[in-house]
């Protein structure tokens, strides 16, 4: 054994790699970021990726269907100006036409058909259901981020600050976390109602509806807690985490650690749960238009689709099947993405 | 129990008085920021007839003094004050009506929930990665994804429309039973899925391997160790079911037209009846509350290795 102390050096230390040694410096595969890695994992879960794909083409075709659709939403077929209104264009079974459309048929013109039929009001029920899907899917959307936000800068403020700050906003999120949200959730739909109408008539917002514009505000006040306990709760512990130690003991500064470790560790747990709280708002809004305090008509959301569908019910159950079927397909591609989010991207829950 | 025990109890009803108080407060000043009051959109009335009927219901006093007696009457005799709009009837005798009928209703649900979810959660946790398992899973999966709406209408088409085997309306015995397997199958297929992780966690345990290795019967490994212990995470979700309940009925009560309190709630809605839908609110409010206290108290002295914090 050679003597460490000495000063003698060993000439072999210094001949040049063999080819064999070389070999151990070759990367045998690109470094990988912890997102690309996410990424990978994902697309090895044909479930996960999938729903995915589903997600893409609802969500794509519900913005480009109505582009090139001959119909709109709310145009009712029957009912042209300075004429008496048309009803054989009202409760029209699929690929029927009206009156006037057959007439251009038979002078050989082509008419566009009513995939879906037309609703009792004699509108172009594809386009409504379409429409629909938008409007579910852009109402879902918002809400989760709007409790994204407000949910994660509670949350990080309670975090951060710690001490009597977290203490007395995690009695009032704890106040909030057991109201019961949908007699809440009712409550201020049906109150905000009443308020907001008038309030809004004349701005910009009155053409998103009061109703909407309600579900969001009932979104900021009641479903932040769970948004905001997550966050706090990662920040606490990850901040006691052994290479969060390492690193400030190894004098990284506030922004690296913040950057380097509290973010990446924190941002999957973040991103899943807004995913899963996309179809939670889908669901809370089917449920407020069922109740009648869903969108403001003429605008469709699948609630209200399926909710207007019950007065016919039994002659055109379709009108009714079709709503519910959009719903659950997107709710259940969404969870399913979601959960394959949370396999892929949170190493702690790795088996 | 332990003084650990008691002080986190009592701390739950603590939070659990709160939160009561803050439903009460919060549907007590919501309904009265409606502008017009209650007494606007109906057929013109003098201003003198209006003034009166303030008077009786106390609407000419100050917000505040209002709010004190609203609160005092409830805590005190369960008062919700008249209905505005069904003459002569206390509120609080239209919710204990509503309720008889919701009540049957729900907890049939619950039942049913339980009984064929606990079961079903364990067999797919035994036959894991089997067929069985996964045709329950895919069918659990169905039944979480679809709100309770669709599926009730669906139910509706197909039971009541299509092949006429049973009413639609909820008012009569039989016309109960499409309702209860509406709510039922929601909470049914959640039972299913927690039991069956929950089953999946105690199975991989080490007393289960030592329990086998001593050679203890399969079926005692099951129902003795396994099934009792994995149900404990089940009892959470009583609270939450009730919940689950008590919404969906809203609409469900709606869809079979069963004259329950979901519907009245709803109805009130519709026709700004004030007094209906505060009282409504706080005492479904309660409700949920006051099982979400059970199930938590009982999940921890069920099960003193939980942390208490």
């Amino acid at each position: 054994m050679t003597n460490k102390l000495s000063m003698h050096l060993d000439v072999d230390d210094f001949l040049p790699a063999t080819e064999d040694e070389k070999r151990y410096m070759v990367q045998m595969r690109p470094s990988t970021t912890f997102f690309k890695d996410g990424v990978k994992r994902l697309l090895k879960n044909p479930v996960a990726t999938a729903s995915f794909i589903i997600i893409v083409i609802i969500t794509l075709s519900s913005i480009i269907i109505p582009m090139f659709w001959p119909y709109s939403y709310d145009n009712m077929l029957g009912v042209n100006p300075g004429k008496p209104v048309d009803a054989s264009y009202n409760n029209l079974s699929p690929f029927s036409y009206g009156k006037t459309e057959l007439k251009r048929i038979e002078a050989g013109e082509k008419v566009f058909p009513h995939v879906f039929g037309t609703d009792s009001a004699g509108r172009d029920y594809f386009i409504r259901v379409v429409y629909g899907t938008r409007i579910s899917l852009a109402v879902g959307f918002f809400a989760s981020i709007i409790v994204l936000v407000i949910g994660m800068t509670v949350g990080s403020i309670a975090g951060y600050c710690g001490g009597k700050v977290d203490l007395i906003i995690m009695r009032i999120v704890d106040i909030i976390y057991s109201l019961p949200d949908m007699l809440m959730v009712i409550l201020l739909a049906s109150v905000l109602k009443l308020t907001l109408g008038p309030a809004l008539a004349g701005t910009a917002l009155e053409k998103i509806g009061s109703n909407i514009i309600s579900l969001f505000i009932v979104f900021g006040v009641l479903y932040w807690v769970s948004m905001s306990r997550l966050i706090r709760g990662q920040i606490l512990s990850l901040r006691e985490q052994e290479y969060v130690l390492a690193s400030r003991a190894a004098g990284a500064k506030g922004s690296w650690v913040i950057r380097k470790h509290l973010l990446p560790n924190c941002i999957s747990v973040v991103i899943i749960s807004t995913a899963l709280q996309i179809p939670n708002a889908i669901f809370t809004e089917s449920y407020l238009s069922f109740l009648g305090l869903g969108v403001n008509a003429p605008m469709p959301s699948l609630g209200s689709l399926a909710a207007d569908a019950l007065n016919g019910l039994s002659s055109y159950p379709f009108r009714m099947v079709i709503p519910a079927l959009v719903i659950s397909l997107i709710v259940l591609s969404l969870n399913l993405f979601g959960d394959g989010l949370r396999d892929a991207f949170d190493p702690k829950l790795r088996a | 129990m332990s003084s650990k025990t008691l002080k986190y109890v009592l701390k739950r009803i603590l939070l659990a008085v709160v939160t009561v108080w803050v439903v009460i407060t919060v549907t007590f000043f919501v309904m009265h920021a409606v502008p017009g009051g209650p007494f606007m959109g109906e057929k013109a009335i003098s201003a003198a007839a209006q003034a009166s009927l303030e008077a009786k219901y106390g609407l000419d006093k100050p917000l505040m003094t209002q709010y004190f007696t609203y609160l005092k009457d409830i805590v005190t005799r369960f008062d919700f004050g008249p209905s505005l709009k069904q003459r002569g009837r206390m509120v609080i005798d239209i919710i204990a009506d509503g309720l008889r009928t919701s009540a049957k209703l729900g907890l049939i649900a619950a039942a049913l929930a339980a009984l064929i979810g606990i079961p079903l959660g364990a067999v797919a946790a035994l036959r894991r990665n089997r067929l069985i398992d996964r045709v329950i899973m895919v069918l659990t999966t169905a039944f979480v994804s679809m709100p309770s709406f669709i599926m009730g209408s669906l139910l509706l088409v197909l039971f009541a429309v299509r092949l006429a085997v049973l009413p639609a309306n909820g008012a009569t015995p039989q016309g109960l039973i499409l309702p209860i397997v509406t709510l039922s199958l929601y909470p049914m297929a959640y039972i299913t899925r927690l039991t069956r992780s929950s089953m999946l966690d105690v199975l991989g345990q080490d007393y289960i391997r030592t329990a086998k290795a001593k050679g203890v019967s399969s079926v005692r490994i099951i129902f003795g160790h396994a099934l009792k212990n994995s149900l404990i995470p089940v009892i959470t979700y009583f609270g939450p079911m009730l919940a689950y309940i008590v919404t969906g009925s809203l609409v469900v009560e709606q869809i079979f037209a069963v004259p329950g309190i979901g519907r009245a709630f709803v109805s009130s809605i519709t026709n700004r009846d004030y007094p209906m839908v505060m009282g409504t609110t706080i005492v479904l409010a309660v409700l949920i509350v006051v099982m979400n206290l059970l199930s938590d108290i009982l999940y921890k002295l069920v099960d003193p290795r939980i942390n208490l914090e």
